[in-house]
């Protein structure tokens, strides 16, 4: 692996690597901050709290405290059944809190700089870092799913549609995951991002139907709960899982998220091309 | 390393930087010959960090230009990077990895293959004296530990030339001189280093060359012999115990040297500069402070350090914190080594 070739004049110096070699680094420089950060991640017991724990005790909490409260007549199986669908949603969107916060701790350490002053490809340290966090996610997804299979839940609508529900939950939270980073990098604090994550992922995954139906809440709500992404969202992965309706949601929804990334991704990137 | 190339390893012409009102750069030029060592000295908020950020291809300049290894740290970036190696003010390390997983990873991000990036890995732990702790967390490192994973892991690469940014604040003073060691033996391999810092006896001790910058310019440079010259002289010093008693000490003194003592109130000491009158100085001295009365400590006359040369430069001392003085990131503690060493 040496490009070495030295430039006339310059001894020492390596030669600019071509296209293609540059394109394989970009691949392999990702792949290694991905399997460092999924290192960082199962080292760290609070981010496995973060990512495991606190989804279950959501899962369980909504199922066995307010779920004896909350009516969801016309839903086969009952609250655990709309539950899931909604859990999984907001299970998705907080596993970015853990994107914005690595992302404004490396910056404040020098970790970004670091890795801004060596060869490697730029584009690999946002990359690695959403790729490593969606395989977190996917994990994350998946163990909620198990813990609602435990506590009643079951997909009414077959495999198919249920595997397309998590994969819509996965993008879900990567376009989350976006948005996350831009806000991590551009805030560069680690206790301000936690800050700003907790205002603003609370009320959008909260005021959706992720918990409970629109129906319930005063009507001012409803106008702000009703044509929020979250909800066209969470009304997909239901329809998917429980059967109904599908392609209304499923349209808004991917309208939607292709926005969050054509807005967000960018900016993203500027932020960490700035980051200092 | 070859030795063929001509030019200087850093050329540095005209370089400005601005952040919003504050001019951190003014126009600095620089320029380190190949393998040797250039100190940039000066306080916190100098521009001293910028103008590394900007050599290492982190911060764009607003003018000027920088090259290092005859590449144009804008135009030419990705060749730069190639080059250089970078330790920062903070160790950039991933806490969370063991030592030897933090160098394996720079490694591979160096496009070195695994086998190399694990031999690499090992030998700089050997060469820093981390080898017992290779498989521990870095999280259980020392400061002084974590600074040297941080260097070792800007060694990666074998970059030609490195930068290192203030790479022992912070440390105790037996941790610096460890880092003193490895640098002085990192130099003798022959990379160029250019290392800043806001201790004057660290530039003293391993710059073949120094650059004082103050306010985003450069106010001096030379050998650490050529700056001690520009003081002219030799300098009085003595230890005030009782801190009630410092002004009539100075008024005591104040008429034997060239221009004010200088007075550090938290230390009690003050110094005068003397110029040539050496000796007969140091006799008038004792003279008026026993008229006077004060109890003093350790009076002498001493060839000038580059504390004084920077007193004699800028008129304030080095370590002084600048009243809006800008200060890139963290707060780290107010230790201060080069003190507690002058004690």
């Amino acid at each position: 692996m040496t490009a070495v070739a030295a430039r006339a004049g310059v001894p020492g110096t390596p030669a600019s690597p071509s296209m293609f070699t540059q394109a394989r680094w970009a691949v392999s420089d990702t792949l290694t901050i991905t399997r460092r950060n999924l290192l960082v991640w199962m080292r760290v017991p609070a981010y496995i709290v973060f990512t495991v724990i606190q989804p279950v005790m959501f899962v369980l909490m909504f199922r066995y405290v307010f779920g004896g409260a909350i009516a969801v007549p016309n839903i086969p199986g009952g609250y655990v059944n709309f539950l899931m669908p909604g859990i999984i949603g907001q299970t998705a969107a907080f596993a970015t809190f853990g994107t914005a916060i690595a992302l404004a701790q490396e910056l404040q350490k020098g970790v970004i700089d670091r890795l801004r002053s060596m060869p490697m490809a730029r584009s690999a340290v946002l990359a690695g870092r959403l790729v490593a966090d969606t395989a977190r996610m996917t994990v994350t997804i998946l163990i909620v799913i198990g813990v609602g299979y435990a506590v009643g839940f079951r997909f009414q609508n077959g495999v198919g549609p249920a595997i397309l529900m998590v994969v819509l939950a996965v993008i879900f939270g990567v376009a989350i995951c976006v948005i996350a980073a831009f806000t991590g990098l551009a805030i560069g604090d680690e206790e301000s991002v936690q800050a700003f994550g907790l205002i603003w992922l609370f009320p959008i995954t909260f005021l959706s139907s992720a918990f409970v139906p629109i129906s319930t809440m005063p009507g001012w709500l409803q106008a702000f709960a009703n044509n929020q992404p979250v909800t066209y969202v969470i009304n997909t992965m239901r329809a998917l899982a429980l059967g109904g309706p599908v392609e209304a949601n499923l349209w808004k929804s991917l309208v939607w998220l292709a926005g969050i990334f054509i807005v967000f991704s960018p900016l993203a990137v500027r932020a960490y091309k700035r980051a200092s | 390393m070859t030795q063929v190339t001509s030019g200087p390893a850093i050329l540095v012409e005209g370089l400005t930087k601005s952040f919003g009102e504050v001019r951190a750069l003014r126009g600095i030029d620089l320029s380190v010959p190949r393998g040797t060592v250039l100190g940039v000295l000066g306080p916190n908020g100098a521009g001293k960090t910028t103008a590394v950020r900007i050599l290492t291809t982190l911060l764009l300049p607003d003018g000027g230009r920088a090259l290092v290894e005859g590449r144009d740290v804008v135009r030419d970036a990705a060749a730069v990077r190639r080059s250089i190696g970078l330790s920062g003010q903070s160790a950039a390390i991933q806490e969370e990895l063991t030592g030897r997983e933090n160098l394996e990873i720079v490694g591979r991000l160096y496009h070195l293959s695994r086998s190399t990036s694990r031999s690499r890995a090992v030998e700089l732990l050997d060469q820093f004296d981390l080898g017992d702790a290779a498989d521990r967390t870095a999280k259980t490192y020392s400061g002084g530990m974590q600074r040297r994973l941080d260097l070792a892991a800007s060694l990666v690469g074998r970059p030609q030339v490195l930068f290192l940014d203030e790479p022992t604040t912070g440390l105790d003073p037996r941790s610096r001189l460890g880092m003193w060691e490895i640098i002085r033996s990192l130099v003798a391999g022959g990379t160029t280093l250019l290392l800043t810092t806001q201790y004057l006896d660290e530039a003293d001790e391993l710059a073949d060359e120094i650059v004082v910058i103050d306010h985003g310019q450069v106010i001096a440079a030379g050998t650490s012999e050529d700056l001690k010259g520009r003081v002219g002289g030799d300098v009085i010093e003595f230890t005030v115990p009782d801190r009630d008693r410092l002004s009539d000490a100075v008024v005591a003194v104040s008429g034997i040297g060239e221009g004010e003592p200088h007075v550090d109130k938290e230390t009690g000491v003050i110094n005068v500069r003397v110029g040539g009158r050496g000796s007969d100085a140091l006799i008038d001295a004792v003279r008026d402070l026993d008229a006077s009365g004060v109890l003093t400590h350790g009076l002498a006359l001493r060839r000038p350090s580059l504390d004084d040369v920077f007193m004699a430069l800028t008129g304030h001392a080095a370590e002084e914190e600048e009243p809006g003085g800008r200060r890139r990131g963290r707060r780290r503690g107010r230790k201060d080594p080069a003190k507690a060493a002058a004690q």
